[in-house]
């Protein structure tokens, strides 16, 4: 198979650093928000005036409880005219899908150059704990008062359902939390760089059984922001353009709330929700699993990794554990390196965006843990409430 | 590794809300009857209560009463909320006997989290929270 020709690119990534929860105060979001929209700008060698379009995910959401507003972003940073403003719905699903929405922008001709941004800052409500603390409604009255009170406790639920299906081990999910470790090791911005052992997952605190400590994601704060813009426009910018091969979101209704209602029929349920968005994007980019050299895989809780490894095809429903403790996944030696930023279990959590930003520099050929001669780049949205979202990003032009 | 006899929240801390599709599930659990919502056309049950059935469309609803039993089809054995470090909870998703498709999220309480198993079978109990509302909570079968 053959990737289809492509229309848009991204031009420019943006990042401040990265910081355990809480620590980027007195910084604002807006502050931390802006810095990573003017680095980009930067990176691509546009100026922040240049910016026509905003396109998000997670309903606009600025981490949890803020919320991103287009004209503060035009008022803070002197852009004149913006002719698209627009958000994904849902959370962390989008993350990976917003820049399809930066390029259904540009291909109906709404905007030019469009910026994608997500900051994180956890001073006022961490993570979590954020299901415990919302305010109970009708619908949420149907979960909250189990005492799941955050999205790592979901999906352990899922997990268990996936363990006794199928006999998935908790030395895969260690797999996956201690290669992701290993890949963080050498990045200078990493929050976690020591090693772990299969003996300190095992020893690790249990949070949600079958789900320890090492599953879970960092808590952390930081902004990115990525600047998507056409190909014509792409070629007299700064950076070799990374070309936007394919990007799909949305999902079945088999899946729909996910871990918020827990209706899906028994194989959904113990899957990532991924399945439908990775055929139509498989498809668009008339690519298959086969033709993916970097996986950058939402990595939330380390079970869904496993999950979307089968939701995207890279080994059968089932097959997830058994392909994981091969050491498949691995950066040195795996068939199909995955998240070699070391994500959100290891490096930092911004809500998906650190896996575009390492999807760009592998097409770039400027990762720090760069996949020799990869051509190719899987990046995911969150497992989570639809839409899902996957993207595939090209080696550079 | 036991982890004592699984709880549930402390209940003058559980706080609930309603609306007009799902208040009849609250108020017949406030009687000690486990309802679920049936569609008044094509019988499709459906829960969390929402207008419409998804295989229909019909706004007709029913709310039989369920014999309270049901089976785990997944669950997760919590330790700690925010506020309460060292509680234990066994957060279990369960299939309604009586209302195939419907599914109610709960807790297991009166067993060893360890004895808990996907496909055990549990009964409900009816258990104050906040505000005068019950919630239905289960415990393993007891009985015949």
């Amino acid at each position: 198979m053959s990737a289809t020709a492509p229309d848009v690119a991204i031009v420019g990534v943006g990042a401040t650093p990265y910081y355990r929860r809480g620590q980027s105060w007195p910084r604002t979001i807006t502050e931390l928000a802006g810095d990573a929209i003017l680095a980009a700008c930067e990176e691509a060698g546009l100026s922040v005036t240049d910016i026509d379009g905003f396109a998000y995910y997670s309903e606009a959401g600025a981490g949890y409880g803020d919320k991103f507003d287009t004209a503060l972003f035009m008022e803070t940073l002197g852009i004149p005219e913006v002719t698209f403003s627009a958000t994904l719905t849902s959370g962390g699903g989008g993350a990976a899908g917003s820049i399809g929405l930066a390029r259904a922008a540009i291909l109906s001709g709404d905007a030019n150059v469009v910026v994608t941004v997500m900051a994180l800052q956890q001073a006022r409500q961490r993570l979590g704990s954020v299901f415990a603390a919302a305010a109970p409604n009708p619908i949420n009255s149907f979960l909250q008062p189990s005492g799941l009170s955050g999205p790592g406790h979901l999906m352990s639920v899922l997990t268990r359902r996936h363990m006794h299906d199928y006999g998935t081990r908790r030395e895969a999910f260690a797999e996956i939390a201690i290669s992701q470790r290993q890949n963080a090791l050498n990045r200078p911005k990493a929050i976690m760089r020591d090693p772990i052992t299969l003996e300190d997952y095992f020893n690790a605190r249990m949070i949600a059984d079958p789900l320890c400590l090492l599953d879970f994601c960092l808590e952390t704060d930081g902004a990115i922001a990525v600047i998507t813009t056409s190909l014509d426009r792409a070629k007299d910018l700064r950076q070799p353009p990374v070309p936007v091969i394919a990007a799909a979101h949305g999902g079945s209704r088999d899946w729909g709330r996910a871990f918020a209602w827990f209706g899906m029929p028994q194989e959904t349920f113990a899957s990532s929700g991924h399945a439908a968005v990775a055929k139509r994007l498989y498809d668009r980019a008339g690519v298959g699993p086969e033709d993916i050299d970097v996986a950058l895989l939402y990595d939330h809780f380390s079970p869904m990794v496993l999950m979307q490894l089968e939701d995207y095809g890279f080994c059968k429903k089932g097959e997830g554990g058994e392909f994981v403790e091969s050491g498949a996944i691995r950066y040195e030696g795996g068939s199909i390196p995955v998240n070699t930023h070391g994500g959100q279990l290891s490096e930092c959590y911004i809500i998906g965006m650190t896996h575009i930003l390492e999807g760009v520099e592998q097409m770039r050929g400027t990762a720090i843990n760069q996949v020799s001669g990869a051509e190719l780049a899987l990046v995911t949205g969150g497992p989570a409430s639809l839409p899902v979202s996957g993207l595939v990003l090209g080696k550079h032009l | 590794m036991s982890a004592g006899v699984a709880q549930a929240l402390p209940g003058e801390g559980v706080r609930i809300t309603t609306n007009p599709d799902t208040e009849p599930f609250w108020e017949a659990a406030k009687e000690d009857r486990l309802v679920a919502l049936k569609c008044g056309s094509c019988g499709t049950f459906r829960m969390p209560p929402t207008p419409f059935c998804p295989n229909c469309q019909s706004k007709e609803k029913e709310w039989p009463e369920l014999s309270g039993r049901a089976t785990v089809f997944s669950y997760s054995v919590v330790h700690g909320f925010p506020g309460i470090k060292d509680i234990v909870l066994v957060a279990a998703v369960l299939d309604l006997e009586g209302a195939p498709g419907a599914r109610l999220v709960s807790d297991i309480v009166e067993v060893d989290p360890d004895d808990v198993r996907i496909g055990m079978e549990v009964e409900v109990l009816f258990s104050p929270i906040a505000d005068g509302w019950k919630l239905p909570l289960f415990r393993p079968v007891t009985s015949g």
